[in-house]
């Protein structure tokens, strides 16, 4: 049982053609396994979270109540990406499972809309919002491996608090890049073998193996991103982070929860009146 | 084409008497088990050992399928029944010419024999680059080789095309959905009665077949109402030598006429898309119109708006016009105006 499917072309040669759809329920089956393993961790072996905190009382006074966090684009961008994500899965794999309806045209228009929804959130991200915010800096992987250490009993100090994101939130974030970004620029490709608004279909643009290899990475990208998505839904309901779902929904958090994951220091607080400033 | 080596690969062959015991196989193995009517596209499949199944379920030795039997409304034809009874049973010559004519127009004579209604209408389509067995879209794949710039689409679809171009090649489905004929399936959940246009599937929502049968179901018979028992009818087959081939397109029309006037009519055309092609838009638009030339010209035209040709296959769109201008202003087309 391989994990790609072959196909002899009509030159007899042996080109893959798609992955394995078994692959399908191996996605969903280790993003359910994960989900339980992260559970039991959480319920039982997890320590409550301990972080070094020294805000001095000019900084406290500076906190509001309502800390924005995600401002009203940026979300647009969030639920929009999530929609069309969730309609390119459901497009894509219920006619694997027996589901009879016209995916293709649904699939390659909510490709479209994430693409350039994704395209949208490159330039705002790089040029209107704190583009480094989202990726791992030197005290993120300090501040893990000090997490490590105490969870096996070392001696270490407690970790600072989070920045505006926490380490595993912009790992995941890095993972969704590469996955998203593989099943975007092969199904741009793909786009030329269908009938579609945009393109002149010319499915001779490359020959049968590089088209295979693109369908089997667009596939592996996709049955990659079912397992992503069930992890971050997963996350967006658990009780201890559902003030981070909260803020993707009304824009801010709340002070409380602010001041006890993240780090004023590293994810310095707008003024009300500049809250459209570079927030992620 | 591919060639015939002859030498079918081994298999279960499975030989039931009753549908009941049918359909208990066709449960029991469902995607294993392949059901043979009259063979003539199985054994092409499996002597090119393109088709490899595990289990063949003959439906040949079950007498309930087969014969034509007259209803309190019109006729069932069982699923085994073979076009030559068709063609010689003196109700459907009688009543249902357009049916008849269509299958005397099936392939050769042997064939017609041996083939039957059922196999027919659930044949699958005729590609060569899918009969080959390359691995197209329609066999698994990620192309369709019919549809790329140098590929040979002489014979393939106009109209419904989504990924595969290949078109449904039956000559009898256009009568029968003309003649508003009801399809009776029996399948793991029951009984279930489909229009004889809503048996067929296209690529959008179904590459791999050509109908809306799942494995474990069983087309038993067709239900012919007697709605359009003794009306005009209309039947045309186009192909490249005159026996034994498939049809480059075929139309069928069922006409009821007061006076002159198209009081109602049903119209299909074959072998311009993935699957036939009933002609509602042309229907309504000339109902309540003279049959004649000039109304068969507007209709020829209005069928073939979204036509989509693909590299050879463009003769197909005035083909199609006049065929349908044909089916209804009668085959007088040299004193019209072209």
């Amino acid at each position: 049982m391989g994990f790609i499917e072959w196909a002899t072309n009509p030159w007899g040669r042996s080109v893959p053609i798609h992955i394995a759809w078994f692959l399908i329920w191996a996605a969903v089956i280790g993003g359910l396994l994960f989900m339980i393993v992260h559970a039991i961790y959480v319920g039982i072996f997890a320590q409550h979270k301990e972080f070094a905190k020294n805000d001095s009382p000019a900084t406290l006074a500076a906190i509001p109540e309502r800390v924005p966090r995600h401002s009203l684009v940026a979300r647009a961008f969030h639920w929009i990406m999530a929609l069309s994500m969730l309609v390119l899965l459901v497009t894509a794999f219920l006619p694997k499972v027996g589901v009879r309806f016209d995916w293709v045209t649904y699939h390659w228009i909510a490709g479209t809309v994430l693409t350039v929804s994704i395209l949208f959130h490159i330039v705002h991200a790089s040029f209107f919002l704190d583009f480094w915010s989202i990726w791992p800096d030197k005290i993120d992987m300090r501040d893990a491996m000090r997490r490590v250490m105490r969870f096996m009993g070392k001696p270490e100090p407690p970790p600072d608090r989070f920045a505006k994101y926490p380490l595993e939130n912009k790992l995941y974030h890095g993972v969704i890049i590469l996955a998203g970004l593989a099943a975007i620029v092969t199904g741009v490709f793909m786009m030329k073998r269908v009938q579609t608004i945009f393109f002149t279909r010319n499915p001779y643009l490359f020959s049968d193996m590089t088209w295979g290899m693109m369908y089997v990475l667009h596939g592996l990208a996709g049955v990659g991103l079912i397992a992503l998505v069930m992890v971050h839904v997963y996350f967006g309901i658990r009780p201890e982070k559902r003030p981070i779902t909260k803020a993707m929904i009304f824009g801010w958090m709340n002070r409380d929860f602010y001041l006890e994951e993240h780090d004023p220091e590293r994810w310095a607080v707008e003024k009300a009146s500049s809250s459209q400033g570079k927030r992620g | 084409m591919a060639v015939i080596r002859d030498v079918m690969p081994t298999f279960e062959l499975l030989q039931p008497s009753t549908v009941a015991d049918a359909q208990r196989l066709l449960e029991q193995h469902r995607e294993d088990a392949w059901v043979m009517a009259g063979g003539l596209d199985s054994f092409d499949w499996l002597k090119d050992r393109i088709k490899q199944p595990k289990i063949v379920v003959d439906l040949s030795g079950i007498d309930e399928l087969k014969g034509i039997r007259s209803t309190n409304d019109g006729v069932e034809i069982g699923a085994m029944t073979t076009l030559t009874e068709i063609v010689h049973h003196p109700l459907v010559k009688q009543k249902y010419s357009v049916l008849s004519q269509a299958a005397e127009l099936v392939a050769s004579p042997q064939i017609r024999n041996q083939g039957t209604i059922g196999g027919n209408v659930s044949q699958d389509t005729r590609c060569w680059y899918y009969r080959g067995g390359w691995p197209c879209y329609r066999a698994g794949g990620n192309i369709c080789y019919a549809d790329t710039p140098v590929g040979r689409n002489r014979e393939h679809a106009i109209f419904g095309a989504s990924r595969c171009v290949a078109v449904h090649p039956s000559d009898s489905v256009p009568a029968l959905i003309a003649l508003d004929a009801k399809f009776v399936l029996r399948t793991p959940k029951g009984e279930r009665i489909v229009n004889a246009e809503d048996y067929f599937v296209g690529p959008d929502i179904d590459i791999t077949r050509l109908n809306i049968l799942q494995p474990g179901d069983l087309l038993v018979a067709i239900r012919i109402p007697a709605t359009w028992a003794g009306a005009k009818f209309y039947f045309e087959k186009v192909r490249d030598r005159n026996v034994w081939d498939f049809p480059l397109m075929n139309v069928a029309s069922a006409m009821v006429l007061s006076g002159n006037n198209i009081e109602r009519i049903r119209i299909a055309v074959n072998a311009v898309a993935p699957r036939p092609m009933r002609l509602k838009a042309v229907e309504d638009a000339v109902r309540g119109k003279p049959a004649d030339a000039s109304t068969g010209e507007m209709a020829g035209r209005l069928a073939v708006q979204g036509a989509v040709p693909l590299q050879f296959n463009a003769y197909k769109v005035s083909l199609m016009r006049n065929l349908v201008k044909r089916a209804i202003g009668g085959v007088q087309e040299a004193q019209w105006a072209s």
